[in-house]
């Protein structure tokens, strides 16, 4: 079953120098995700999970072990072969949206392929219109940022993150910035999303959302100290029948 | 990356915060409008200049007697009586560069007619002295070799002269006044010309034959000056050297004697006179630059401001796949944008400048080609070497901390 992980990570430590003292992160991490996961990465603050995320995203490198990326060992790329990587086989949604101001939902998510020398001016706005038909904002494509809600900024992003078609999107607490409901209704996109094939890592510290996960891993001191499935996991949607039913009983 | 889409993520940038691109572009604007419109006054100054001098003769050369002495005593620089018929002569025959000679010969006096007299100057030449000085005869005629050989009492009057003594507007063709108790009748009027550069009224004159004025008025035989005009404006030089033999060979110089007469020409002057207005051009030209510069220090301070204001879209660029170099060149890109725009802005503007100090003011002023292309390359290289460093700084930032930046 190790063979076909779209991510292995093997006896991964990160330490960081703060002033004299040498900070570990993480201790030695190994972690194998595979297609059509959807994990949720928990755990405290300082827990090193948001060093996990930086690390699978290519941002920043591992001090020892091993991350392979579909076949390639991260270890041995440089920055320019990471930045490659990222534009190729990663989407990334941000707590803070993270959209270019007073600009169009469109131009946003054309964004990651305006780095993709392959790709034609045609296809790419083909794909960021597909992309924002899928996040259900066909509608809103000429929309400013700023004339976005909250929850339609997330989803600009999310199909940011997809249309480029990476092998996994990574998301760092991409409902932190929303109330439940709409985080639910995000939780709903990236499950439908999930069940579509499109591998997700989710890092969050809110249990009631990782509970719409299929996997959760959780970190303490970074090391890993829990990683299960979850059995029988909630639907998102049904969450927000059932709130709609709470907020208006008669309904 | 291609540079297409690199200009279209510059222009998205700029699109988004498009009053701080014009303030920004406001000091190139500026910049490159004070060098335009400055350059362009200088440069219509030297040229009115130079047009004033060359209108004076046609690619004329003037040649002046030497100074003489008397028992060790200078008479002055022009005192000499060396210039006569012969050396009209000499030149005429000896010269293949020269079209033209006349001598000259000029007295002060008053001209009366009736009961109105002014103080003027009689000038004498031939029948090529108009051509030579570039004077038209507005109405009637130049006096003819025949009404020189004969010294003839006739003249040509300048306008000045004419006001004076006939009142505005009268034609005075026909008529005969008194110069020194000589009288002349009046066979043309000269073409108003105007003052010249050096403030001298060039209207206030008669113009008779050389040969009455030398005979009738002066009882001289030597001539004041001598003028030639030369083939082509090109031939000047040649034209001074053949002079210069001729005048030695009519004058039975020896080799070892030192020239007794002084060959001037226009192009002389016009040097001498524009060396005021080529230091003007090199202040104007200083300031103006001096202003671009400071333009170019308003970018480099905005796209510093940029930077720090954008680190999150820069740290998102980066995590999306934008490479360092990518991102070096955006900036890079977005300065260089803002500063031809304004530019190019700053070239409309200062040929508007240029084209209303020309017809408020009324300054001679001339746009060259060579100060647009100026100024447009000054500002692309302002554009590089001020958006170099702030678009450095954006590409060493790591995405991680500049995603977290707030």
């Amino acid at each position: 079953m190790q063979n076909n992980a779209i991510i292995e990570v093997r006896h991964l430590k990160k330490d960081y120098l703060v002033g004299n003292e040498i900070v570990h992160a993480l201790r030695g991490v190994d972690l194998s995700i595979y297609p059509g996961d959807f994990v949720a990465i928990m755990g405290a603050s300082g827990s090193g999970k948001s060093t996990m995320l930086n690390i699978l995203g290519c941002l920043d490198k591992p001090t020892e072990g091993d991350y392979i990326l579909e076949g390639i060992n991260v270890k041995s790329l440089n920055k320019n072969q990471l930045a490659e990587i990222r534009n190729l086989k990663l989407g990334f949604v941000f707590q803070s949206y993270n959209l270019l101001p007073r600009t169009s939902a469109l131009e946003n998510v054309e964004l990651p392929l305006l780095y993709n020398p392959v790709i034609k001016a045609k296809e790419r706005r083909a794909r960021a219109e597909a992309a924002l038909e899928s996040v259900g904002l066909a509608d809103r494509m000429n929309h400013l940022s700023n004339q976005l809600s909250g929850g339609q900024q997330q989803r600009v992003a999310i199909a940011r993150s997809i249309v480029n078609d990476p092998v996994i999107i990574l998301a760092d607490e991409a409902t932190g910035n929303l109330d439940s409901h709409t985080s639910y209704e995000i939780m709903a996109l990236f499950q439908e999303l999930n069940s579509q094939g499109i591998t997700i890592a989710f890092v969050t510290h809110e249990p009631d959302i990782a509970a719409f996960t299929s996997r959760n891993v959780l970190f303490r001191d970074g090391v890993i100290i829990k990683d299960s499935l979850t059995q029988n996991h909630m639907s998102a949607r049904e969450a927000l029948k059932a709130m709609a039913l709470e907020t208006h009983p008669e309904g | 990356m291609n540079i297409i889409n690199l200009i279209k993520i510059a222009l998205n940038a700029m699109k988004r915060n498009k009053f701080r691109a014009f303030l920004t572009m406001l000091g190139v604007i500026i910049g490159v409008a004070s060098v335009i419109a400055m350059l362009s006054i200088g440069q219509g100054s030297k040229e009115s200049i130079r047009e004033q001098i060359s209108s004076m003769g046609t690619n004329m050369v003037i040649i002046h007697p030497g100074q003489e002495k008397r028992g060790g005593v200078s008479m002055g620089n022009t005192s000499s009586q060396s210039l006569e018929g012969r050396d009209l002569e000499a030149i005429m025959d000896n010269c293949p560069s020269i079209s033209a000679v006349s001598p000259e010969v000029n007295n002060a006096g008053q001209v009366v007619f009736g009961a109105n007299n002014c103080p003027t100057t009689i000038f004498g030449g031939n029948e090529n002295y108009t051509y030579i000085k570039k004077i038209e005869v507005e109405n009637g005629h130049m006096f003819t070799t025949q009404e020189i050989k004969s010294a003839a009492k006739v003249c040509l009057i300048g306008q000045t002269v004419v006001d004076n003594l006939f009142g505005e507007g009268a034609d005075p063709v026909g008529q005969t006044i008194r110069f020194k108790k000589i009288p002349f009748k009046i066979i043309g009027v000269l073409e108003e010309k105007g003052q010249n550069t050096f403030g001298q009224d060039q209207d206030d004159l008669l113009l008779a034959p050389y040969t009455t004025v030398q005979k009738r008025i002066t009882a001289t035989t030597y001539f004041r000056t001598i003028l030639a005009s030369a083939i082509s404006e090109e031939a000047v030089e040649t034209a001074t050297t053949e002079i210069e033999e001729a005048l030695r060979i009519s004058h039975r110089l020896r080799d070892s004697d030192e020239n007794d007469f002084n060959i001037r020409t226009q192009q002389e002057l016009v040097t001498t006179f524009s060396s005021v207005s080529d230091l003007m051009l090199v202040l104007l030209g200083a300031i103006a630059t001096i202003s671009l510069i400071v333009g170019g220090i308003g970018i480099m301070n905005i796209m510093y401001v940029s930077v720090t204001e954008r680190t999150r879209e820069i740290g998102l660029r980066m995590a999306i796949g934008g490479k360092s170099k990518y991102i070096l060149m955006q900036f890079l890109c977005e300065s260089i944008l803002l500063s031809i725009t304004g530019g190019m802005i700053g070239i409309a503007l200062g040929i508007g400048t240029s084209s209303i100090v020309k017809n408020v003011m009324g300054w001679p002023t001339i746009v060259t080609t060579d100060s647009i292309l100026l100024s447009f390359l000054f500002c692309s290289f302002i554009g590089i070497f001020f958006g170099w460093y702030p678009a450095r700084k954006a590409a060493a930032l790591d995405p991680i901390n500049a995603l977290r930046h707030e």
